[in-house]
């Protein structure tokens, strides 16, 4: 099968509710057939938006929706034959769970005996069999996801909404359910749009994931790369933990930017800095330092360590660095020989690459 | 296996059951003391007084214990021709000592709901009986009027020999026990209650629907409805919750009576002639509006209550799985509904059934309904044993329709907030 690469494509698409605040801005997204994608972002911004004027129960202000290359606007949502899976399961709690994925296949008016046939497989995919004669009522918060998730794929859509589907489930329940969807995603090969505001979902699950603050995407990029290589300082904040330095350029040359702080300079990898001058926010992921390093590396610094978190396989030191009193290290529980004690002084050290000199906050 | 290990015992050696129960023996006795007062009131004044009434209805002793000696001699009296002397002699016996205490007025009442005629027969038997002579009472009875003479009106007497009596019930539905004992019912021309009882169920079953009809989208307006528009709406929907019957009767009245507002309304804009106003009040379609319009918030807040814990996404739901807007709303909103629908229906039926002021207000002749048929026979004949067993029936009707609804739809299915 061929997969289409704008399967669905919003073109400069703005949606505002009350005429005064865009609550999306001049999106342009275009997702792959076949691809999982997650649109991630905090409550308020828009990326639920975004997946209703998908589903058709919002119409976007300005721009349009395209499915398979038809535009979708004036497309009312029962004839776009999309699957959605509510936040609330949205289960009809007066009919069975075999009356609840007979209902999509009896509007199509698909005779019984194959209708039979597709809810079976639709309930073996969740493993659920046995469970057709239940009311909603009587079923466990994860079997209820389930068959909100099997009601969504029984009559085949090629495209699957999911709007934080197990924002309701209990953390371990969540994790299993996050590979179950992720399995029958690759099993099926259907399209899925995701939204969630929990980042490690939105990293388990998904082949892209659309980064969505202040109604604009601020990066779309695989979840290696959105983690490894955030493009600006909302998106290393928001995704994993950040380190940061606020600062001015004081050099550029040769791919490296010196950045002076209040009162030392470091040395970072420019990304969104242009020329000596701008202020600049400098990004570090925790375990991207290393205490007393062994190899060398470019930076190397003095902080006094403030704080010791024990976190089982792990051990978080807070340290005072370059005037940053919250500067987070991680280290491994097998590396014991360091003298990780309240008080002490100790060397730290991080390569430029890894310190990301991004937009200023 | 023996008992003894089946038994649970405590840490103490109790058995667990006994422990468990002298345990919550003090919590049940404070919880009965805490409704304790209620109860006694609810019995006090509601168990007791309405027993009484019911019992009322079929109560008949009152002329039973007027005339003992006249029930005995009629024993062996067989109603086909005039009783015997020894009758006539006994009811003049009992007759004499009723004048004495001054209680032949009530025998007369009594006796004039079983067959008109007997009032003025018993004032003037009244007056000759001072001047009766001892024996032959057959022959100076009769002589007092003809209707004395006549077999029917002994064969009335003789009907209200038993302590109780079904006759009220019977009247109530325009029947009557004849001289033969069999249950016939009253000629044409003056059955009035089954007339009413019909109008009764068809006013109270067209204004459930009306409401129904009219409550329905207002309830879904205000489950749905942003909060500041939605109890703006509410208020709208509870004002005239809170505004006197009286208040709001009459205001229907000056909306539709011939010279009203909405009359003056229809002429100003041609709908209807000057000279040819239509009548809206003293009749069915005055009970059918206002009764309507006052009963409407009871179907409101019930829908209102089970829309509002409908959750907006099982539409949505229902339309991104392929039904058309309808199809969502009927195969999925309508019967999430059905609990709502229920409870208020069965509040505005069971409420309409037994609406009083109103039709006495606005209905007129043709828009009355039993209700008023009670007040009438409470307040005006004064025949409570009447106006009790109509009480009765319509209570037994209202408790018929509850169970019906309890078999069909379920009563455990109805939510009234």
């Amino acid at each position: 099968m061929a997969s289409k690469k704008d399967f669905v494509k919003f073109d400069k698409v703005d949606k505002s509710y009350d005429g005064k605040v865009l609550v999306v801005k001049d999106l342009q997204l275009d997702i792959a057939e076949g691809e999982f994608i997650t649109m991630l972002g905090p409550s308020g911004s828009g990326k639920t938006t975004c997946l209703m004027m998908l589903a058709g129960f919002e119409t976007p202000t300005n721009g349009e929706i395209y499915l398979d290359g038809k535009a979708i606007s004036s497309i009312p949502p029962h004839k776009r034959g999309i699957g959605m899976v509510f936040q609330n399961y949205a289960l009809f709690p007066h009919m069975t769970v075999y009356e609840n994925l007979a209902f999509p296949l009896r509007v199509r008016k698909i005779p019984k005996d194959e209708a039979d046939k597709k809810i079976d497989k639709a309930l073996s995919m969740v493993s659920l069999q046995g469970f057709a004669a239940r009311m909603p009522g009587q079923l466990s918060g994860g079997q209820q996801q389930r068959v909100a998730v099997a009601r969504s794929l029984v009559f085949d859509p090629q495209l699957v909404l999911m709007d934080e589907p197990l924002g309701a489930l209990d953390k371990n329940l969540r994790e299993s359910m996050q590979y179950e969807i992720k399995h029958i995603h690759e099993s099926i090969g259907v399209t899925v749009v995701y939204v969630t505001h929990d980042q490690s979902e939105a990293l388990t699950m998904s082949n892209r994931i659309a980064v969505f603050n202040d109604g604009k995407v601020q990066q779309l990029s695989s979840p290696d790369e959105l983690y490894e290589k955030p493009v600006n300082s909302f998106v290393a904040e928001f995704i994993g933990e950040n380190n940061t330095f606020g600062g001015e350029v004081s050099d550029i040359s040769g791919g490296k930017c010196k950045v002076k702080l209040a009162n030392a300079e470091i040395l970072a990898n420019p990304i969104s800095v242009k020329g000596k001058g701008e202020r600049t926010t400098v990004s570090l992921r925790p375990e991207r330092a290393l205490i007393n390093p062994s190899t060398k590396m470019d930076n190397l610094h003095k902080g006094k360590i403030e704080e010791v978190i024990y976190h089982g396989d792990h051990t978080r030191v807070r340290i005072n660095l370059l005037g940053n009193p919250e500067f987070i290290l991680k280290v491994p529980n097998s590396s014991s020989n360091l003298d990780i004690k309240l008080g002490n002084e100790i060397n730290i050290g991080w390569n430029s690459d890894d310190a990301r000199a991004l937009d200023p906050k | 296996m023996s008992s003894e290990t089946n038994q649970i015992l405590t840490t103490d050696g109790i058995p667990l059951e006994v422990s468990l129960k002298k345990a919550e023996r003090k919590n049940k006795i404070k919880a009965f003391l805490l409704v304790a007062p209620l109860l006694f009131f609810l019995i006090i004044t509601y168990v007791f007084p309405i027993g009484d009434m019911l019992f009322r209805s079929v109560d008949d002793k009152m002329v039973t214990q007027m005339l003992p000696k006249t029930f005995k001699a009629m024993e062996n009296w067989d109603g086909q021709e005039l009783p015997e002397e020894e009758v006539f002699a006994a009811f003049h016996e009992d007759f004499i000592k009723l004048v004495e205490d001054k209680r032949e007025g009530k025998l007369s009442t009594q006796l004039n709901y079983t067959k008109n005629g007997f009032k003025s027969i018993i004032k003037k038997l009244r007056r000759k009986s001072k001047s009766f002579e001892e024996g032959n009472y057959k022959e100076q009875i009769m002589s007092v009027h003809k209707r004395w003479a006549d077999v029917e009106y002994w064969r009335a007497i003789k009907r209200r020999a038993p302590e109780f009596t079904s006759q009220k019930y019977l009247k109530g539905i325009d029947m009557y026990k004849n001289q033969e004992g069999k249950i016939v019912s009253v000629s044409e021309d003056r059955r009035i209650h089954r007339v009413l009882w019909l109008r009764t169920l068809e006013i109270a079953f067209f204004v459930t629907v009306f409401c129904f009809l009219m409550a329905y989208p207002i309830a879904h307006l205000l489950a749905t409805l942003p909060m500041k528009y939605s109890n703006l709406l509410m208020i709208c929907v509870l004002l005239p919750f809170w505004t006197s019957l009286l208040v709001r009767t009459a205001s229907w009245m000056i909306l539709l009576q011939q010279q009203g507002i909405v009359n003056d309304f229809f002429v100003g804009i041609g709908l209807v002639a000057d000279d040819n106003r239509p009548e809206m009040m003293y009749n069915k379609t005055g009970s059918y509006v206002a009764m309507t319009q006052i009963l409407l918030p009871f179907m409101v807040l019930p829908l209102y209550s089970v829309m509002k814990t409908i959750s907006p996404s099982l539409m949505r739901a229902g339309k991104s799985l392929g039904g058309t807007p309808f199809v969502a709303f009927w195969k999925v909103y309508f019967p999430l509904t059905i609990p709502g629908i229920g409870a208020g229906c069965l509040l505005v039926f069971i409420l309409a059934i037994g609406y009083y002021i109103t039709p006495a207000l606005v209905g007129g002749a043709s828009g009355t309904l039993i209700s008023n048929q009670i007040a009438f026979h409470m307040k005006s004949t004064l025949d409570w044993s009447f106006a009790s067993a109509m009480g009765l029936m319509l209570l037994s009707g209202v408790l018929v329709i509850y169970w019906l609804y309890n078999k069909i739809v379920g009563i455990d299915n109805i939510k009234l907030g």
